[in-house]
């Protein structure tokens, strides 16, 4: 569908513009209001996107030449698996806004054009159809995301940003080549035109390789997560929103948008590998986030577990694995969005991230501690919450493709039940209570985290808009997957892989 | 052979600001006007008349000078680079007067050696026009007030390019012996595998050295980092840029006969991703920051190999391209060190430390210059690496090209750590000059971090013009 005004231009272009007009704009009071205004602008803008059609086809596309003489075009759509991200993306903006009102003191104006040119790059990476066009908002964000950690972090925010950048740009470079690859080897740079392109085997081995090192460390899956902890912690507030809400799912998207549909014979051979290292992330992260004396990189390793979640159910390859997948990274996006929210709270009153020192919050703070109650439990997926919906699916997932892998999940879910029930404990009736002195959730603080909150029941009684959104990409994307798959193993021959080794540097042998 | 000046009009210009520079610098320096003011107006003149003679095609001096999409392509961007440096130059703060009419004549005759050298299609006249344009630097190397640092730079550079030079003319010898001419467009036709052509092979592999000196490309790039620190920052900023256009023109020309498989052309991929590896680890220590830029050029050196191994048209272009990048990055960068140190001192990275407060534009300038030279999207340091790997994927030399790649993982730290000292580091070093925060500063500043980022979003006019000089290679 071609729709009349370019909307997904639009929502690229409001951030831009609204940073750039902050260099104009004098006073912290109204550089925060500005960018409160232009991003609830920017959800208007956004509403001819409900006119999105539940099916599983390519709309609202933009497409222009960009650099003819490479085949680089401006490619802009979205499909199911998409707007939801963008989504996400767009409801995230107002409130690390909202959330770091008095949090951030110094440079506001560069904070808020780091927020604002980060929201424009997410946005083009879950919109961008050209894999060229993707790799540059990809890569674009990282310059934002790093300053946001590294000029407003905590006390190591130098060592932790620095190895945010590193992790992640040394796992996007081959990433590049793999593109690189596709287009000399398919003819095009546009994703859904490569859709329907098939690889022969080695090449898909290799492009599986490099693209899933750039998105494992995105997501990230043990053992690529050690950047995550440090930047979680480092990070302010409404980076650390950010980091969980919407570029950790930028890893699950490239597997779910690129490895699956470009290389499927690929994805099906390193499956086994990927539940593996998936069921390892959960029970990883979950065993981590259980001996943490600091609750931010609690919530940090408890994020580790539930991507685990996430990448487990896509490798599944069945319809409740990757629905479930697709729910989890809402869910995550929610509801530790929301944890991390809580967090920077209850740090503008304690000045510490240590549980021992937040202990009792229960008797002086009625109000956050149901906030907080209300994200644990969806964190761990009790019923009528949104964790409930997700982490159910990709149960039933994986107890559809094994009982093992299936029964390995149930610790991981007691896991997450009991590091969360524990810091809960603490926070509610831990003595000595610290918190005779605060205030309890300031109207402000009400605002930004109702939102998350309605969200949480929403999902988690109602989810069939989001089904009836998600399914029709779902299903074509695991048809496709199938029958791709199949065209390409047939002819594979026994000793595929014998010469993998030697496969780095097919053409030197000429 | 008809000699017709609209041919050369480049060329002539440059000649005519030569002459007067010339005339200028007979007397002692302090009567008419000051050469910081008027030779950048020329210069500016110098684009226009660089424009003129861009759609001029020809053959001249018994077909060694060729006037082609190619050459004027690069006098173009010579002549641009020409303007920004002694833009950069005119305010130099360890430059005597006296000296200024002497300084900007060989900067001028240097940069009138590389537009000879990119019309030339025969290896002597390139070597001329190379020893024309490496002479004249030599001489000005070592111009900076009373600082031995310089001296030696300036003996470093003479000595290696004397040794360069030797072995290019020694190499020259060989290949006349071994192919029995000199012209580029007969050499092309002929064999070039060790098994028929040993002498030549290794006569070209010598004579190609005399180019890897210019552009910094190991195993000739040990003066860089030290000419770069000890000079100073303006000469180095024309040091960093323009010479690296003349010898990639050379190569690109070269690269007709240069094609994949041979072993030269191994050779050069060799050397390439050496050059990149060892010049971005090398990096990683440093602490002064045209150190930093020094083994950053040594490593793009080995970047712009990998478009010019792929014997193909697109990878002539892609390097023609990248070329362009990296002078245009190299001057953004080169421009914010000269500013910042208004009292033309050798910038420490500590130096930087809250420049984002002390001079806003110039950090950010600073900030778009070094993300470029990693090759973040959306600059031009993104669009070209992007061009020079796919132009050279499939073409024999997949490991170059991830060598290429895994590179900018390794380059990230060095780059990130300007940005980290001018944007985190709040802490002011003791001593630091302040930045200058003219309008000249600001704007030059401004228009340079335009042109970057406006390549790397709008590369395709640009790089029309590359593609054509490229097929004029390569058919």
């Amino acid at each position: 569908m071609v729709f009349p005004f370019p909307v997904l231009s639009s929502l690229i272009v409001l951030p831009l513009l609204a940073a750039a007009a902050l260099f104009f704009i004098k006073g912290d009071g109204l550089v925060r209001k500005f960018t409160l205004a232009a991003s609830l602008l920017e959800i208007v803008l956004a509403l001819p996107l409900t006119a999105f059609r539940m099916g599983a086809d390519f709309q609202f596309v933009e497409r222009l030449s960009w650099v003819p003489q490479w085949g680089l075009q401006y490619y802009l759509a979205v499909d199911g698996i998409s707007i939801l991200m963008v989504w996400l993306t767009l409801a995230t903006l107002p409130l690390c806004v909202l959330c770091s009102w008095t949090g951030i003191a110094k440079r506001t104006k560069e904070f808020h054009f780091c927020l604002l040119v980060m929201t424009s790059a997410c946005i083009g990476v879950f919109t961008a159809m050209d894999l060229v066009l993707f790799y540059v908002f990809w890569e674009a964000m990282l310059i934002p995301m790093y300053l946001l950690i590294a000029v407003w972090g905590g006390d190591q925010r130098r060592y932790a940003s620095i190895k945010f950048f590193l992790y992640t740009l040394a796992g996007s470079t081959l990433l590049l080549v793999a593109i690189v690859a596709f287009r000399i080897e398919g003819g095009t740079f546009s994703i859904p035109e490569l859709m329907q392109r098939t690889f022969g085997f080695r090449f898909q081995i290799l492009c599986f390789l490099a693209m899933a090192l750039a998105f494992a460390i995105k997501v990230p899956m043990f053992p690529f997560h050690t950047w995550l902890p440090a930047a979680h912690v480092q990070a302010p507030a409404a980076g650390s929103v950010i980091l969980a809400a919407i570029l950790l799912k930028m890893g699950t998207y490239g597997f779910l948008r690129f490895c699956l549909p470009l290389t499927p014979a690929a994805s099906e051979y390193f499956a086994p590998m990927m539940i593996v290292v998936s069921v390892a992330s959960i029970l990883y992260g979950g065993a981590v986030a259980l001996g943490q004396s600091d609750i931010k990189k609690l919530v940090a390793y408890s994020s580790v577990g539930h991507m685990g979640f996430v990448t487990l159910g896509i490798f599944l390859f069945n319809q409740r694995g990757v629905e479930g997948a697709l729910f989890q990274m809402l869910n995550h996006g929610v509801v530790t969005g929301g944890l991390f929210m809580m967090i920077g709270a209850v740090y503008e009153r304690s000045h510490s991230r240590e549980i021992k020192k937040i202990l009792g919050l229960g008797k002086y703070m009625p109000a956050f501690m149901f906030f907080w109650g209300l994200f644990s439990l969806a964190s761990f997926g009790f019923p009528a919450t949104n964790g409930f919906v997700g982490e159910i699916l990709v149960f039933v997932g994986a107890f559809q493709h094994s009982l093992l892998v299936g029964l390995l999940l149930v610790p991981g879910a007691l896991l997450s039940t009991a590091y969360m029930f524990r810091v809960g404990l603490k926070l509610a009736w831990g003595q000595p209570s610290a918190a005779k002195e605060w205030s309890d959730l300031s109207p402000r603080e009400w605002l930004f985290l109702v939102v998350p909150a309605v969200m949480v029941f929403y999902i988690g009684l109602a989810p069939s808009l989001f089904f009836q959104m998600i399914t029709p990409s779902v299903d074509k994307l695991l048809a496709d997957y199938d029958q791709r798959r199949v065209a390409v193993l047939d002819h594979v021959p026994a000793n595929a892989l014998a010469g993998l080794a030697g496969a780095v540097a097919p053409a030197t042998k000429n | 052979m008809n000699l017709h000046p609209a041919l050369i009009i480049p060329e002539l210009f440059q000649f005519l600001l030569i002459l007067a520079l010339f005339l200028q610098s007979m007397g002692d320096g302090a009567k008419g006007p000051r050469p910081g003011r008027w030779v950048p107006l020329f210069a500016a003149l110098g684009i226009v008349a660089a424009v003129a003679g861009f759609p001029a095609r020809g053959l001249l001096f018994h077909d060694v000078y060729q006037v082609d999409a190619l050459s004027q392509f690069f006098k173009l961007a010579i002549a641009i680079g020409f303007f920004v440096t002694v833009s950069n130059a005119s305010r130099q703060p360890t430059l005597p007067e006296n000296k200024r009419s002497d300084y900007f004549l060989f900067l001028a005759l240097s940069a009138e050696g590389l537009m000879l050298l990119s019309s030339s299609t025969e290896l002597f006249t390139l070597y001329l026009a190379l020893e024309l344009s490496s002479y004249s630097l030599y001489t000005v190397i070592s111009l900076r007030a009373r600082d031995k640092g310089a001296a030696e730079a300036g003996i470093k550079y003479i000595l290696f390019g004397a040794v360069a030079t030797a072995l290019a003319l020694y190499g020259l010898s060989y290949v006349l012996a071994g192919q029995h001419t000199t012209y580029i467009a007969e050499l092309t036709g002929k064999s070039w595998t060790w098994a028929n052509s040993p002498q030549a092979v290794i006569g070209l592999a010598l004579f190609l050295g005399g180019m890897f000196y210019k552009l910094a490309l190991f195993p000739f790039h040990f003066w860089c980092p030290d000419v770069y620190q000890g000079t100073s920052n303006e000469t180095a900023t024309f040091a960093a840029t323009l010479p690296k256009l003349g010898a990639v023109v050379v190569l690109v020309r070269l690269s007709a006969f240069l094609t994949p498989g041979l072993e030269i052309t191994t050779l050069l991929a060799w050397l390439g991703a050496i050059s990149m590896t060892l010049g971005n680890l090398s990096a990683l220590a440093q602490k002064d920051v045209k150190r930093i830029l020094g083994f950053s050029s040594v490593a793009h050196a080995g970047y712009v190999m990998v478009g010019l191994v792929s014997g193909t048209a697109e990878g002539m272009a892609a390097a023609a391209f990248y070329a362009l990048a990296y002078v245009a990055m190299n001057l953004l960068a080169f421009w914010v060190v000269s500013r910042v140190a208004s009292d033309g001192r050798n910038l420490k990275l500590d130096d930087l430390n809250g420049l984002y407060k002390r001079a806003p534009v110039l950090a950010f300038a600073l900030a778009v210059g070094a993300f470029a030279l990693v090759g973040l999207p959306p600059s031009v340091g993104f669009i070209g690496k992007l061009f020079l790997i796919t132009s050279a994927w499939n073409h024999g030399y997949n490991w170059l090209v991830i060598t290429l790649a895994v590179n900018s993982a390794f380059a990230i730290y060095y780059y990130l750590s300007l940005v980290r000292h001018a944007y985190t580091e709040e802490t002011v070093a003791a001593g630091s000059a302040e930045p200058d925060t003219s309008a000249f500063s600001l704007v030059g500043a401004g228009i340079l971090s335009a042109v970057v980022l406006i390549l790397g979003l709008l590369p395709s006019p640009v790089f029309d013009l590359a593609i054509a000089a490229g097929q004029g290679v390569i058919r």
